[in-house]
């Protein structure tokens, strides 16, 4: 099928595959909740009830609709195009996970589920999951890989502090996708009363298509926004790549604007030719991982392979079965950032236009500043700022070296 | 050699349960894990399921995590599971491949299933394998004789019993519970529940697996079911010992005892017969 021939159509079809890419693997215990929670979520989004109560949350309590902010002194840097952010960074918890965490909190209410856990890499999702618990009366567990629990220390207060608890995922490589397992086992077990909140555009249908539909209001407030500002569509969407909920999240709304290129970002790394990074789309191929069929970083046996990124919200050897099909469609192109370079856009923004941006959407800032200089002083650049740097200050401040020895915490 | 399904009729023949031991492939080496595996046949096991280690092992507990983990970093590869597989089926006993599903898709389901029965293995048994995507393995598993063996869980409907058990072959993977593999305290109400319910919908042999771990357990299980399924139990003897002699020992040992105890459910003269198998 092409991309063209897609947008007219519905994905994913009834039993989640983007064209090859998607599906569901499970374990057969898993299989029926999994049949309820897209019954439960298709019945929900059909409700004007559901949806009313969702829209007040995302008004009232996450902030929505986020900002557009025109960013000039870093576009200036970019070649001189107009560069747009969408400002998720300012939603409630610092990211755009909250706009997820909100729908998939209200749905496990309506299903009379009474715990929710969850899996998380940065943290981010994590603290969203954390909240909407506290806010929702809900019991919370959250398991994270235990050298994420290290270098995003802070955000594991937040959560402890939300009431939730985190359980160091100590197996594996002991990051995202080893938290994504622990989660699963949890979840095997624990069916009947908990409903897995998973962070991203991932894991067996109807994961993939629910929490991309609760993220793709940052698309639609966002073409809107950009018509309004410059009365045409931008020339790129940008975004980061871990899992890919933020980009697939702004990309939906674009798709079938086929005269907007639609890039994503992968962690690169210390480089492609290393491999030691997490760009699962750039450096990976097909296989089965966490319950779809995607691209990921396998070896020759189809063992996964350990990944490294600066950052731990990208550091994943997967990626949404969406992207995957937008790739192998060609409606969308992904490239490979390493560290050094989301870490000098990272830099460029906090000093040009006074935004300390998530280390994960320094990625999505390094893509426009390699694709500004392409499309000239006419083009437009819309861009999904996903978060906000507050629990990169360390990393980066190590980064930088803006602390003497005597000023380093630790 | 003994047929997968020849082994569950001569259990049913002796009016007990069949024994279907685990270990995995590569664990605490190659050649440890083949010595192991014919210790465990030789002491009563009558069907070896051999797991191929996996790097995302979703649905295992701790110990089996562990094991595999160290299969893993000491370098276990499909070939040495394959190598592992016709070592043991060489000595008479039906082998199966327990996999997660990424490792088979990459090597390619056909050839895998090609591999596997040249090496003389039995079947699969797929645990995150869901049957609404397993076309080309059944496919596969029908061209080469191999036995698709998927799991059945507590919480699966009557209609997904109906479809699990069409697609099934040589017996059904009754789960005992809600859970991961490992030891546990009791066995669950959940597993008779879950057996009967196979039963309405199929007439192939019922295991039911998760949490046995001794021979009280085996005979509970053995009660109601055609077969008894042993892991992390087994595993824990070779993750204890100092050494591999008493790894090998501690499985001889264990299996002895889970084989009295798939023989003690049902007491009839035919069980009290020496098992005439070998």
């Amino acid at each position: 099928m092409t991309a063209a021939q897609a947008t007219r159509s519905v994905l994913p079809d009834e039993s989640g595959h983007f064209g090859e890419f998607g599906g569901r693997m499970a374990p057969e215990a898993l299989m029926s909740a999994l049949a309820e929670l897209t019954e439960a979520y298709l019945s929900a989004k059909a409700d004007p009830g559901f949806q009313a109560e969702l829209g007040r949350l995302l008004r009232d309590y996450a902030g929505r609709p986020s900002l557009l902010t025109e960013v000039p002194r870093f576009a200036a840097v970019a070649g001189g195009c107009r560069v747009f952010l969408k400002r998720e960074d300012m939603m409630h918890t610092g990211s755009h996970k909250i706009n997820n965490v909100l729908g998939q909190a209200l749905l496990t209410k309506r299903m009379g589920k009474t715990r929710i856990i969850a899996e998380t890499g940065a943290g981010q999702h994590g603290v969203a999951t954390a909240t909407a618990a506290a806010l929702m009366g809900l019991d919370c567990v959250v398991y994270m890989g235990e050298e994420d629990t290290r270098r995003q220390a802070l955000n594991v207060a937040r959560m402890r502090m939300l009431g939730a608890e985190v359980v160091p995922v100590s197996t594996g490589s002991m990051t995202l996708k080893d938290a994504i397992n622990e989660t699963f086992r949890d979840w095997v077990a624990s069916v009947e009363t908990t409903h897995y909140c998973i962070g991203s555009v991932m894991g067996p249908h109807p994961f993939p298509m629910m929490v991309r539909d609760f993220q793709r209001i940052i698309g639609v407030e966002a073409r809107e926004q950009v018509l309004a500002a410059v009365g045409r569509l931008p020339d790129a969407v940008v975004a980061c790549v871990g899992g890919g909920s933020n980009a697939i999240g702004i990309f939906h709304a674009f798709i079938g604007d086929h005269e907007v290129a639609l890039a994503g970002c992968e962690a690169g790394g210390d480089g492609l030719a290393t491999g030691r990074h997490a760009a699962t789309v750039a450096g990976g191929s097909p296989g089965w991982i966490h319950g779809m069929r995607t691209f990921l970083l396998q070896d020759d046996e189809g063992q996964t392979l350990s990944t490294h990124s600066i950052s731990a919200g990208l550091d994943y050897p997967g990626v949404g079965p969406e992207h995957a099909w937008l790739h192998q469609t060609g409606r969308a192109s992904y490239r490979a950032i390493t560290d050094t370079e989301a870490m000098n856009a990272f830099s460029v923004l906090c000093r040009t236009e006074g935004i300390i941006p998530a280390i994960e959407s320094a990625h999505a800032l390094a893509g426009a500043l390699q694709l500004g200089p392409e499309l000239g002083p006419d083009g437009v650049l819309l861009v999904s700022l996903s978060g906000r740097g507050d629990k990169d200050v360390d990393i980066a401040a190590r980064w930088f070296g803006h602390l003497g020895e005597d000023e380093q915490g630790r | 050699m003994t047929t997968l399904a020849a082994a569950f009729e001569q259990a049913a023949a002796q009016d007990r349960a069949a024994l279907v031991g685990y270990l995995p492939a590569g664990f605490p080496s190659v050649p440890g894990a083949i010595e192991a595996a014919l210790a465990m046949a030789d002491a009563g096991a009558d069907v070896i399921e051999l797991g191929l280690p996996y790097s995302d092992p979703l649905i295992d507990g701790p110990v089996i995590q562990n094991a595999v983990h160290r299969a893993l970093t000491g370098g276990v590869r499909v070939a040495d599971v394959l190598a592992t597989v016709q070592a043991i089926a060489a000595s008479g006993v039906p082998v199966l491949v327990m996999t997660y599903w990424n490792p088979v898709d990459r090597y390619g389901v056909g050839a895998f299933a090609r591999d596997l029965a040249a090496a003389g293995g039995s079947g699969m048994i797929t645990p995150d394998l869901t049957p609404e995507e397993a076309g080309d393995w059944l496919a596969a598993a029908a061209t080469y004789r191999l036995a698709p063996v998927f799991l059945a869980a507590p919480s699966s409907s009557r209609e997904r019993l109906e479809l699990i058990t069409s697609v099934c072959g040589g017996f059904v993977y009754a789960a005992s519970l809600m859970g991961v593999t490992g030891a546990r305290d009791a066995v669950g109400s959940q597993a008779a529940d879950l057996v009967g319910r196979v039963r309405e919908v199929t007439s192939l042999p019922v295991a039911v697996g998760l949490g046995v771990s001794n021979g009280r357990q085996a005979a509970q299980v053995a009660s109601f079911a055609d077969g008894v399924i042993v892991g992390s139990a087994f595993v824990n003897r070779l993750l204890a010992a100092p050494d591999l002699a008493s790894g090998v020992a501690g499985v001889r040992e264990l299996a002895a005892e889970l084989a009295r105890g798939v023989r003690q459910a049902r007491p009839a003269p035919a069980a009290i017969v020496a098992d005439q198998r070998r």
